[in-house]
């Protein structure tokens, strides 16, 4: 199993205040690994230097060996990584058919020329990529709501609607952040079976960001834990549960009052 | 071979405006007058609906594209026209044409001087470089003898008719409907919806708000040209602010990312201000009174009934 | 040597004028992160209310001056907080193009309203007042100071001196008064300062009735050295604070006042070459400038949005 993702002593600062400290970390080719810790660990922090919205005040990040510092979003995303969002960022006035569609971009061969000439070529990929909107709307059920405005679906459709359009976008690896938050648990139960099914139908790896212990313990791989912006432990579910830094960190936090 | 609905639409459309030109001699000259101002203002807001609209972006200088078109049409068939020697038809149907593609690629060019520096910020700074652009151009155009400078620039001769006028709505429309209608072109409006989530998706959010504000101050820019033809002088105090704004009216009124709306609007304000002559000294007051409201109101739009149809593939 | 030096004085002059306007913009940028498109109309309606109270208040005195100048602040400053509670705070969450339409149509109804006021008219009038003799007189005493061959008119010496006191006095309530700190609190994080009991509506009228008062000012003593006023008078200087604001850093008090300073000097010096009819376009190719090289501006930081 190769490296797909690789993090070196990576360093965010925001003014005074540092976010995230000399973290190294890897996700594997095809793994489904958990990052995890408590609130304002740098969790989501580590996901916006990943897919190129900030970039690291220090250390290095490669993605199939390749650095991407200086990298736009856009061109992260062309090489291979997606994510979803903790605050949902849906296209909220595009129908949930457009929200999926759009996020094809980078896969088109038509633009702006061929929206105007409007051949049969143009017709013929327009066809084509209906066909597969509609395919990935089917994983979650949401093809029923197709001509719905993003905005107007349910929460929990609106965090399944983000999965799928991530997963238009065809990465090789995908950020999942906390997208089980504000569902029961039947729901939940649910989503991690359709995480496991969509990794290993797309052959993707997956990082997932997650509060609820059960869940990313009974499916993630491997485990990162963040405890303010430093990482305290990694390793198997099992090692996870039994490290006393992970267990201090998550009582501490719980003892402030936090989840 | 079958062209799509939509360009059948747009044929359709070129050949009613020719069949109806070609009888304007019988039609009242004031009548005409109002009609080519109609089809001026609708290429103007679906022009600005692009940017403004679709894209979510801010312009506040669509009348100063539409001078730096106007002034570079008009000085092609000025100093060009007589030299060439043909006939005023050749001129109105050869000439003319190139003059309009010649304004409007000005006008494009000088969308991408002001709008890539400015478009990698937020809209705010936008809308305000695009007002200091207008104001440069109008400062430009005061100063420089060969245009006429302050007294303006006079005796272009009177090309613009309804097949003109038309046409040009008719191919902004389509061209704006066209690239809004793709899967490509669904990219605009994600980028108006949440620019960080679009860049996430793979789109190259400048790109696009780039490719919206070259293709707005195109179509600015040819409408330019027709104004220029049609009123036969040009002055650069026409194209103030003022002018801009009822541009920006039109394409609020019609609800910001509407085809039609917009259309509409375009037509309502300028047979509003037609009808209400004595009543256009009060204008300015009742647009800015509009656009307060209406914020504070309605900010979907006055002439929008339906939801905006979120896709048609 | 002079000449620079005289153009140096005048630019210096025009430029705490831009410095006053500047700051404005940029604090209500601080706490609302909005540009108020209607500032620059409140300068124009600072210089109005100078206009019409100066006769009232005895102008052509130091005291009167005095007085208007004060007159024309208050007014300014009531002006903002209403424009602030009637147009501005119904949109309060609302998108920032909502927001900004609004503001452009608060600053358009100035614009025209004041055209078709019979009092103020649409044409320009002499910023001049009656004196006792039947002669018409400035706003201030007026005399020139000769240094060997520089000239320095008394107008200039009381914009510089009024912009001075007026900064100071800025400086001290945003740093040593308790509605100063909320200010400051809530241009840094507005959710935090509300958490922590500052009522940020009222940090907002006040930094709209700040800003607003010293756009008032502005325009008084824009008026004075330009001795004609009209309801389209504050659009370009308008502009230019604006840029001004920006060049320093939007959002960043001692940038605007440094911003304002440094355009007021470029134009002058532009006037004095022969490009001086470009003069008011100088201003924007700055703005371009800084904005494709240092979006920040010189004094300020650039936010990385939260996502
Ligand atoms: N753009 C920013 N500017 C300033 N501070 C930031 C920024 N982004 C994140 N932070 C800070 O970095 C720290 C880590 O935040 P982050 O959102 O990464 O935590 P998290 O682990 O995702 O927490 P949660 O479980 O609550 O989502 C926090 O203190 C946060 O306030
Ligand atoms: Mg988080």
């Amino acid at each position: 199993m190769s490296t797909l993702l690789q993090l070196d002593n990576v360093t965010i600062r925001f003014g005074g205040l540092t976010a995230v400290s000399s973290v190294s970390a890897t996700v594997n080719e095809g793994e489904l690994v958990g990052l995890i810790g408590p609130n304002g660990a740098g969790k989501t922090t580590v996901f916006n230097m990943v897919t190129g919205v900030y970039q690291p005040t220090e250390g290095r990040i490669a993605f199939g060996g390749q650095p991407t510092a200086g990298l736009k979003p856009f061109e992260i995303t062309e090489r291979g990584i997606s994510r979803t969002f903790q605050n949902i960022r849906l296209f909220p006035s595009l129908s949930v058919f457009d929200n999926v569609r759009v996020a094809f971009h980078l896969h088109l061969k038509h633009d702006s020329v061929h929206s105007l000439t409007r051949g049969p070529k143009f017709h013929r990929e327009e066809v084509d990529l209906r066909d597969r909107t509609l395919e990935l709307l089917r994983i979650f059920n949401l093809e029923r709501v197709q001509d719905e405005p993003a905005k107007s679906l349910s929460y929990g459709d609106q965090r399944r609607l983000e999965i799928i359009r991530a997963l238009a976008t065809g990465p090789k690896l995908l950020l999942l952040d906390e997208p089980a938050a504000g569902m029961n648990p039947a729901e939940k139960l649910e989503l991690m079976k359709l995480i496991q099914f969509i990794r290993e139908k797309f052959q993707l790896a997956i990082l997932l960001v997650e509060h609820d212990m059960k869940v990313v313990m009974g499916i993630c791989q491997r485990i990162h834990v963040l405890e303010y912006g430093r990482k305290i432990a990694e390793g198997t579910p099992a090692e996870i549960r039994s490290n006393p830094a992970v267990i201090a960190a998550y009582l501490g936090s719980a003892a402030e009052g936090k989840s | 071979m079958v062209l799509p609905k939509s360009q059948l639409w747009l044929v359709v459309v070129l050949l009613v405006a020719g069949g109806v030109s070609a009888f304007s001699g019988r039609i009242d000259p004031y009548v005409l007058d109002v009609a080519m101002g109609v089809g001026i203002a609708i290429t103007q807001a679906s022009s600005l609906n692009l940017i403004n609209g679709f894209t979510g972006q801010f312009s506040l200088g669509h009348a100063g594209f539409m001078a730096v078109g106007a002034y570079s049409s008009a000085m092609l068939t000025t100093t060009l026209g007589p030299k060439l020697g043909v006939s005023t038809a050749v001129l109105q149907w050869v000439l003319f044409p190139a003059s309009l593609l010649l304004g409007g690629l000005v006008a494009a060019l000088a969308g991408l001087a002001v709008g890539a520096p400015s478009l990698r910020l937020k809209g705010d700074y936008l809308a305000i470089v695009t007002l200091g652009f207008g104001e440069i151009i109008k400062v430009i155009l005061q100063n420089v003898d060969a245009v006429g400078g302050a007294r303006g620039l006079v005796g272009i001769p009177d090309y613009t008719n309804l097949f003109w006028t038309f046409s040009v709505a008719a191919v902004t429309v389509y061209v704006v409907w066209g690239l809004l209608n793709s899967t490509y072109g669904r990219g605009f409006l994600a980028v108006a919806d949440d620019e960080v989530a679009a860049e996430a998706m793979g789109l190259n959010t400048t790109r696009y708000k780039i490719t919206a504000f070259v293709v707005g101050s195109f179509f600015a820019g040819v409408a330019g040209g027709l104004y220029a033809h049609l009123k036969g002088y040009l002055n650069p105090g026409g194209f103030d602010f003022n002018k801009s704004i009822e541009i920006v009216v039109m394409v609020i009124l019609g609800g910001m990312g509407r085809h039609v709306g917009v259309i509409i609007a375009a037509i309502v304000l300028v047979v509003l201000n037609e009808t209400l002559r004595s009543f256009g000294e009060y204008r300015m007051i009742l647009y800015s009174l509009l656009l307060i409201v209406l914020m504070l109101t309605r900010p979907q739009g006055l002439f929008t009934w339906t939801r905006r149809k979120p896709s048609a593939a | 040597m002079t000449e620079l030096l005289q153009q140096l004085i005048n630019g210096l002059s025009l430029g705490a004028i831009y410095a006053l306007i500047a700051l404005g913009y940029t604090m209500v940028y601080g706490v609302l992160r909005f540009i108020n498109f209607a500032h620059s109309d409140v300068f124009m309606v600072g210089a109005y209310a100078g206009y019409f109270l100066g006769p009232k208040l005895g102008a052509g005195s130091i005291g009167g001056g005095v007085l208007t100048l004060a007159g024309a602040m208050a007014v300014c400053a009531v002006l903002g907080v209403v424009i602030e509670k009637l147009a501005y705070r119904p949109l309060r969450g609302r998108s920032n193009l909502t927001v900004l339409i609004t503001a452009i149509g608060v600053s358009l109804l100035l614009q025209n309203t004041g055209q078709k006021i019979k009092a103020v008219g649409a044409n320009p009038r002499a910023f001049q007042f009656p004196g006792p003799d039947g002669m018409t007189r400035g706003l201030f005493p007026e005399t020139q100071l000769h240094f060997r061959s520089l000239t320095i008119s008394s107008n200039q010496v009381i914009v510089l001196v009024v912009a001075v006191v007026l900064l100071a006095a800025l400086w001290w309530i945003v740093h040593r008064t308790r509605i100063g700190t909320a200010m400051r609190a809530m241009s840094f994080n507005a959710t935090a300062s509300s958490l922590v009991g500052i009522n940020n509506d009222a940090v907002i009228s006040f930094t709209f009735a700040l800003g607003s008062a010293l756009a008032g000012a502005g325009g008084v003593l824009y008026a004075m050295n330009y001795p004609s006023i009209d309801p389209l008078m504050g659009t370009l200087p308008g502009l230019k604070a604006f840029v001004a604001a920006v060049l320093g850093g939007i959002g960043n008090l001692p940038g605007a006042a440094l911003g304002g300073l440094l355009i007021g000097l470029v134009e002058t010096l532009v006037s004095g070459t022969r490009v001086s009819t470009y003069r008011d376009a100088i201003a924007f190719a700055i703005l371009i400038l800084i904005l494709m090289f240092r979006p920040a501006g010189l004094l300020g930081k650039l936010r990385v949005e939260k996502v």
